[in-house]
């Protein structure tokens, strides 16, 4: 039992140390300076759709291809947790493959979702997971090949009856 | 707050040779976004897992970066294409400094 209170007591203080350290600073708290090295913070915190696709993949308009296929739910009950899948028909070898695939929430409060990134040993350019959804919105894929081609999923419609993000 | 890391993967333990297998994870994490308020009206910080790592046999599978619209508790599938016997590992990193790693072994024939 006292062993259980000390950690718990560890875990709240490492958080709140975080909190301290991002106080400093009047920037939103998802800019603080623990972000992983990498991590692209640009993309990931642009607020408009157009400006998360410029510092992503560079461009804002991508021409749309059956290849990349999208599948989530056009109805989802939950807007915290609503499942998506991508996959990709493209070949994956050592000279051609996906290299990456962004996901984009149209009207998110940051539109960059994720970014996935690929080596010829996935065999299978596909992820799954759940994403977070403000209101009823756009969802869309774009996958880039090592050789820089680029192409959309169609983008899709997903309406959410709560939406997902607290408050 | 309920329990952090506890990371988890799920994959065949065998496969045939050019077989591309499904991987799935999970991991325990708030993946709160820093934009919404506790019941007192604070707000309550971002804490969410940037990226994940996974390689096989120490050589770079795949990788991802995340943000805050990743749901809590992130779920995460991917594929592979197994070619030898080995063991895949993945690294979870948040935006607090916690790192989370796990592996799981495959045979293939």
């Amino acid at each position: 039992m006292e062993q259980m209170k000390r950690r718990k007591f560890l875990g709240v203080s490492a958080v709140g140390m975080a909190a301290v350290a991002g106080s400093g600073v009047l920037v939103p708290a998802i800019a603080n300076a623990a972000n992983v090295a990498g991590w692209p913070a640009a993309a990931f915190d642009a607020k408009k759709l157009d400006e998360a696709m410029k510092d992503s993949i560079d461009t804002t308009s991508v021409k749309t291809s059956a290849k990349v296929r999208l599948t989530a739910p056009t109805i989802a009950e939950n807007g915290a947790a609503v499942p998506v899948t991508v996959d990709v028909d493209h070949p994956m070898t050592a000279d051609d493959y996906i290299e990456s695939v962004y996901l984009y929430v149209d009207h998110n409060p940051t539109p960059l979702a994720s970014a996935f990134h690929f080596t010829p040993d996935s065999g299978h350019a596909y992820f799954q997971e759940r994403i977070k959804m403000a209101k009823t919105d756009m969802v869309r894929a774009v996958a880039r090949t090592n050789k820089g081609v680029m192409m959309s999923s169609k983008p899709q419609e997903i309406k959410v009856t709560i939406g997902g993000c607290g408050g | 707050m309920a329990a952090i890391g506890n990371p988890m993967i799920r994959m065949a333990s065998h496969a045939k040779k050019g077989q591309i297998v499904e991987v799935r994870s999970l991991i325990m994490n708030p993946m709160t976004t820093g934009l919404s308020k506790n019941k007192a009206g604070k707000l309550i910080p971002a804490h969410f897992i940037q990226t994940v790592t996974v390689t096989f046999n120490k050589k770079p599978l795949c990788n991802v970066d995340w943000s805050t619209a990743i749901s809590a508790n992130p779920y995460m599938a991917f594929k592979m294409r197994a070619v030898e016997s080995g063991t895949l590992e993945m690294t979870w990193k948040d935006n607090t400094n916690g790192v989370w790693s796990s592996k799981a072994a495959i045979t293939v024939a």
